[in-house]
């Protein structure tokens, strides 16, 4: 089947400001949109610049705006979209050359909230910390995270407010605050309480609309401002 | 020009699994490291591994380290080197205890102890029955490896070096031999040279699974490091080995893991048989992968594929939703996505996927590279992980050992690379270490022939997959090395649309086509030397096992322009090789 592609394009190095690229291209209804971005850059214009790898939805280097959303190329069927697609960046970061944007910013608020478990107990070598499966699936839901960026850069809060941490840092922070195993919840929470942290979330929800691994990431948030109004976790 | 220049006493180049664990062991002994990673770390493909990792914690059942390696063993269909495997499936579980400590969610048994699953040729009592061995988490079990791993460099202030990609291996040449010096790297979002200097680098750059046309591998994995290293003279080892994984969404290769079969799934041909008790009476569709992805081909050979098509059905379709969405949630999802089918009602069409290149860079237990068939070392450089050969694999890999691989090496590697610092001082940088790389990038950022590198890629992904997939032969692999070189001449007469420094991605994807080129080359004239069947190396002209001559390891070397061969003898010690039945 023939699909259009409408590419939101930009390289500072000889652009003076972002301009659509139109492209007409032949796919199978079961291709991917990273298919679809493949066949431009290998037959029509070598230039055409964004990141991939895994293609199958686990790595998160393919997150963009596809028709308004943000979502993974890898994980979109060109039969579940429009005939014309409309392919953007994500917003809120700095576009360094068509669809990849600057994510420095994105992991510098990753590396805040302290995103290792920490417990200094003495270890028994040769076993395990024991752990239920009740415990365990207090956070399971948040270690599914891969750090696409597509919840924070669908976030208002943070297109407004580039210093929120945004809710990509808090699920990351979930996934340890609420792990029996770690020991450094009132630290983390310490910092999410801050001016940045978790109140600029309005919860607006985009962030649940985006997350490709199904992360149900207003949840997440609830339980992290629950924790500190009740300090308890 | 001035490029600039970074020192650090410790480099690893790539930010997968063994990368980290590596990265990770050396800033816990002190020692200042640089990671280097073409990806961001947490985009590489150890989080692509679903199933588990492999480990005789005993935790469900009764087992033992050497079970383990027995299994590892005949699996390998005995090219494996036996000291390793033993080495392997020991430190295979204090590693694991290592890692959850570290923070791993691994999935709990009721008692709250790390619950283990069934794979692929892992049995109890040699053979005698699957075992539970796989330690996982759900079906990501790969993601949380590299996701823990990043965790605890970060908070180790590992320096990370992200979207760099590795051009040149930097080799002092003195009088007592050659020793490692640093490595040339591109800056993809600048298009700047680095050059780093280091005392000892660590290549832990991965697998090579975009030579072939259908792969579960991520599009990034185009052998670079093994593809340095040999230019810098460095042999490949065992590169005629390349796994095939069973089952691969088909068209796609797509991985649906192992552990679908492990939780109970099965195969089945057009008459809806489940042919794999044919092939393997005692562990059926648990049989390893080299014999089940054959398997494949001969009911589809045999008119026996869906709707007489080249593929076969997974059945998942009697493990019921509770598991599916408790164990498998990632490949029920992808099922979802990719066919449109539920896992819970459908049969999922399946294909062979290429998947593992047991051979690599060879590398003794300590992650020290060996540059000739003598075991003579470079100082100062190691390999760990995919892109290395121990071999713990030999011919055919089970099922979870690639983690178990890239942690214990990983680890291991950072050990040895510790104390070699500790004394070793600094190399000096030779002055004409950027001269290859330059030239490099000169010749195609200029590039204006009419040749495409997507083109040539395309070709040889097909014929890989045509000529040196799950089946090969004599005439169609002479046939093949000779279009290998075509292509390597084709390559040089390659256009490049994009002229512009940053993020030049389709440049990027040039270097990548030139190092699967090299990969290929060396992996055809390995297995057309090879006139036996061993393992993933299945030869219709050859198709016994050749322990009398073939009971050897490949090192595929190049010398002006051409692989020459030699080989080394196999490490045996506890199990002599026999008939390899399941």
């Amino acid at each position: 089947m023939k699909i259009k592609l409408q590419i939101k394009r930009f390289n500072p190095e000889k652009d003076r400001a972002p301009w659509w690229g139109k492209y007409e291209v032949d796919v199978e209804p079961n291709d991917r949109l990273l298919d679809a971005l493949h066949e431009v850059k290998w037959r029509q214009d070598g230039t055409l610049a964004f990141r991939r790898s895994c293609a199958h939805g686990v790595c998160g280097s393919d997150a963009m705006k596809i028709n308004g959303r943000n979502r993974l190329a890898c994980k979109e069927l060109v039969r579940n979209l429009s005939r014309t697609i409309v392919v953007e960046p994500l917003m809120g970061f700095r576009v360094l050359k068509d669809l990849i944007v600057d994510m420095e910013p994105f992991f510098k608020k990753y590396r805040q909230i302290h995103p290792y478990l920490v417990n200094e107990d003495p270890e028994e070598p040769g076993r395990e910390r024991l752990q239920t499966p009740a415990e365990r699936s207090r956070f399971e839901d948040t270690t599914k995270c891969i750090l696409c960026a597509a919840c924070t850069t669908a976030c208002p809060s943070f297109w407004t407010n580039p210093d929120y941490v945004g809710p990509a840092s808090i699920v990351q922070a979930h996934r340890f605050i609420f792990d029996s195993r770690d020991r450094a919840g009132a630290e983390r929470l310490h910092i999410l309480n801050e001016s940045e942290g978790v109140w600029r979330c309005r919860t607006v929800f985009n962030c649940a609309e985006a997350c490709p691994r199904g992360i149900d990431v207003p949840k997440a948030i609830a339980e992290v401002k629950r924790a500190l109004v009740f300090k308890k976790i | 020009m001035t490029i600039p220049t970074h020192r650090f006493e410790a480099l690893v180049v790539g930010g997968g699994g063994a990368g980290l664990y590596a990265a990770l062991t050396l800033s816990r002994e002190g020692i200042p490291t640089a990671v280097l990673s073409k990806l961001y770390p947490t985009r590489s493909h150890t989080g692509a591994a679903q199933g588990g990792i492999g480990a005789a914690l005993g935790n469900t059942e009764e087992d033992h380290p050497e079970w383990h390696m027995y299994d590892t063993v005949k699996g390998s269909d005995y090219l494996a080197d036996q000291d390793a495997v033993e080495i392997l499936c020991r430190e295979a579980i204090e590693t694991v205890y290592e890692l959850e400590h570290l923070g791993l969610p691994f999935n709990r048994t009721p008692e709250g102890k790390i619950d283990q699953r069934r794979f692929g040729g892992h049995t109890r009592e040699q053979g005698k029955a699957p075992v539970r061995r796989a330690c996982y988490a759900a079906d990501r079990t790969g993601h949380m490896i590299l996701q823990t791993l990043y965790q605890q460099c970060i908070r180790r202030q590992v320096r990370f070096f992200d979207e760099f990609h590795v051009l040149d291996l930097v080799l002092e040449e003195g009088s007592g031999g050659r020793r490692c010096a640093g490595v040339v790297a591109m800056d993809l979002a600048s298009g700047e040279l680095h050059l780093f200097h280091a005392q000892a680098v660590l290549f832990a750059t991965g697998g090579s699974g975009r030579m072939f046309q259908v792969t579960s591998n991520a599009h990034a994995l185009t052998g670079d490091g093994m593809a340095v290293a040999f230019r810098r003279g460095i042999p490949l080892e065992d590169m005629e080995f390349f796994q095939f994984h069973p089952t691969g969404i088909y068209k796609m290769g797509i991985l649906l893991s192992e552990a679908c079969r492990g939780e109970g799934g099965v195969l089945r041909n057009a008459l809806q048989e489940r042919f794999m008790e044919r092939v393997a009476p005692t562990i059926k569709d648990l049989a390893p992968r080299d014999m089940v992805s054959r398997a494949i081909y001969q009911e589809i050979r045999q008119g026996r594929g869906i709707g007489g098509k080249d593929y076969v059905h997974l059945d998942l379709t009697h493990l019921g939703q509770e598991t599916l969405e408790k164990k498998l949630p990632d490949i029920a999802d992808f099922v979802r996505t990719y066919m449109g089918l539920d896992p819970a009602r459908d049969l999922i069409p399946v294909q062979p996927t290429a998947h593992y290149s047991m051979g690599g860079i060879p590398t003794n237990v300590d992650g020290e590279v060996m540059q000739d068939e003598k075991d003579t070392p470079l100082p100062g450089f190691y390999a760990a992980g995919e892109c290395a050969c121990v071999s713990v694999h030999g011919a055919n890999r089970l099922g979870t050992n690639s983690l178990v691989d890239i942690l214990v090496f990983g680890r291991r590697s950072g050990m040895t690379m510790s104390r070699y610092i500790r004394h070793s001082g600094w190399p000096s940088l030779p002055s004409q270490g950027l001269d290859w790389a330059q030239a490099l990038l000169e010749r195609l950022r200029n590039a204006q022939g009419k040749e495409k590198a997507a083109t040539l890629r395309r070709e040889l992904q097909q014929e890989m997959m045509e000529s040196c997939g799950v089946f090969r032969r004599e005439q169609s692999l002479s046939l093949l090395l000779k279009k290998l070189e075509v292509w390597e001449g084709r390559f040089l007469e390659i256009g490049l649309q994009d002229r512009s420094r940053r993020f030049n991605t389709e440049l990027l994807e040039a270097i990548e086509l030139q190092n699967l080129l090299v990969l290929a080359r060396v992996t055809v004239a390995s297995a057309l030397a090879r006139t036996e069947s061993r393992g993933a190396h299945a030869r219709e002209d050859y198709p016994k096992r050749d322990d009398e001559n073939w009971l050897k390891h490949t090192l595929a070397a190049g010398e002006n322009g051409k692989v020459v061969l030699k080989y080394k003898l196999v490490v045996i010690t506890k199990f002599q090789p026999q008939e390899r039945k399941y």
